[in-house]
């Protein structure tokens, strides 16, 4: 079966620090794969390379060609309405080749999936950390993407808020009667959403791959140990 | 009294009983410069955000230029524009010089570099930090120049008003274009020069009260618009159905 994202031996220089060595991936559509590292590890700039943000200055990259989205860590919103925000996330996908007036329409359907119908007219610059992530969810929502990336989207929310945007997510990446789920790529330092979220985890640390196992086999030590001494030292660090 | 007090003391009377003349020269510097400022700010802001965004070959040297062009000195304007528009010149056939229209485009000239220079700090600081999160979103160059530059709208009009400032208190190019002509060019810079030196000081001092008060307006205007924006801000609410916010 063909995979929805390849890299092969991908190595990737940015303004002259390597920020990538070597990486080989693929994934599949329907996999929901986390990627964890230290930070500098190289874990987001591999997720933008897949979502076409870096290109690379060797080895052969295949994008996904479906509708995809991503979300940031911290999402930037325009000095507008969040019903404008919304619908202008929309309309920039030109494929789907939608007027201005659908696409506000759609977004009031995104802005009432995450809750934030109450908001619409207000400015989505002034809205808190936490908003504003369920802001750019409905977003990506709105796009009705088969393969999402995500960038530490929890990292900067107080736990209330994490958990509404993690149920919020697995809303969106495993929606009511579809067969096959979102694909899902994401980074993050949350071991219990790596659980939570996560069917396949690949570790990173300089720039390279060092693990890359089905999530229960990461998360037993004999298994890991056995894999990568440095994966499993880091999960030995993050572990309490 | 000193000769400063009584200047004063008649600027003072040629601005309480609205002066014909003085009025005439006042609304002339402000339609050339507004004029101007108008033109120079849309083009400049324009080719600033495109600059904020886009890479290419030889960006390096174009930002070298304009900043260089920061520092046009205003004589020299002048007198370029007024070998163009010389009859012998290459847009002589123009016949713009000592018009109005030649004033204009000797204060594009001036202001242009200011708008493009710092509206293009602007839209590159928001590219960088906002930048990846549009393009993710399938925007490419031209929508970027325009949802930053839009986004950082009430600090463009920071830049609009230094360009108005810069337009309306120049004085060495418009003396050489519009040549100070009365009641055709002379506008308020040229006529305190002239004032000033025919020894006519309260007329001169008038102007100059009067061009401060216009910038002063100007900055008023500015602060008391930041209030709003901010309080604004802060409750979160919105105009215009949420398009100014």
């Amino acid at each position: 079966m063909k995979p929805l994202l390849s890299l092969q031996d991908v190595s990737l220089n940015l303004g002259g620090v390597q920020a990538l060595s070597h990486v080989t991936l693929s994934i599949q559509t329907g996999e929901q794969v986390a990627l964890i590292g230290a930070n500098g590890s190289g874990k987001s700039t591999l997720l933008r390379l897949l979502n076409g943000l870096h290109q690379s200055n060797q080895g052969h990259v295949q994008l996904a060609s479906c509708r995809q989205a991503m979300l940031f860590q911290r999402p930037h919103m325009l000095r507008t309405s969040s019903l404008n925000n919304v619908a202008l996330g929309l309309w920039l996908d030109r494929s789907l080749h939608l007027n201005w007036k659908a696409c506000k329409t759609r977004a009031l359907e995104a802005l009432s999936l995450v809750g934030l119908s109450g908001v619409k007219f207000q400015n989505a610059a002034t809205l808190s950390g936490g908003q504003q992530q369920r802001l750019a969810l409905a977003r990506a929502w709105v796009r009705a993407p088969q393969l999402l990336f995500l960038d530490e989207p929890t990292a900067s929310l107080d736990p209330p808020a994490k958990r509404e945007i993690e149920a919020l997510v697995h809303q969106l990446i495993k929606p009511d009667g579809q067969e096959t789920p979102i694909t899902l790529v994401f980074a993050s330092h949350n071991l219990g959403q790596v659980k939570r979220w996560a069917s396949r985890v690949i570790y990173v640390e300089q720039g390279r791959i060092l693990a890359d196992l089905p999530t229960a086999d990461f998360f037993n030590a004999d298994c890991l140990k056995q894999h990568s001494q440095q994966a499993f030292l880091f999960l030995q660090g993050e572990t309490p | 009294m000193n000769t400063l007090t009584d200047s004063a003391l008649t600027a003072f009377q040629l601005i309480t009983s609205f002066d014909a003349g003085l009025l005439a020269i006042a609304g002339r510097s402000l339609g050339v410069s507004a004029t101007a400022c108008l033109i120079a700010c849309v083009l400049g802001i324009a080719l600033g955000a495109f600059l904020g965004v886009s890479k290419f070959t030889g960006r390096g040297l174009v930002l070298t230029l304009l900043n260089t062009f920061l520092a046009l000195p205003s004589v020299v304007v002048g007198l370029v524009i007024y070998l163009l528009l010389s009859r012998t010149g290459p847009l002589g056939f123009l016949g713009w010089l000592f018009q109005f229209k030649a004033m204009v485009l000797a204060q594009v000239v001036l202001v242009l570099p200011v708008a493009a220079a710092l509206s293009r700090q602007l839209v590159e600081d928001a590219e960088a930090a906002h930048g990846e999160q549009w393009r993710s979103l399938g925007a490419g160059n031209a929508v970027r120049c325009i949802l930053l530059a839009w986004n950082e709208r009430f600090a463009l009009l920071t830049v609009v008003v230094a360009c108005f400032g810069r337009a309306i208190s120049e004085v060495g190019a418009v003396m050489i274009v519009g040549g100070n002509i009365e009641g055709f060019t002379r506008v308020m810079t040229t006529a305190i020069a002239l004032e000033t030196s025919k020894g006519d000081l309260p007329m001169a001092l008038a102007l100059g009260i009067v061009l401060l008060a216009i910038v002063g307006c100007l900055n008023v205007v500015l602060a008391w618009f930041r209030q709003w924006q901010d309080r604004h801000q802060q409750t979160g609410q919105n105009g215009l159905r949420g398009w100014v916010a």
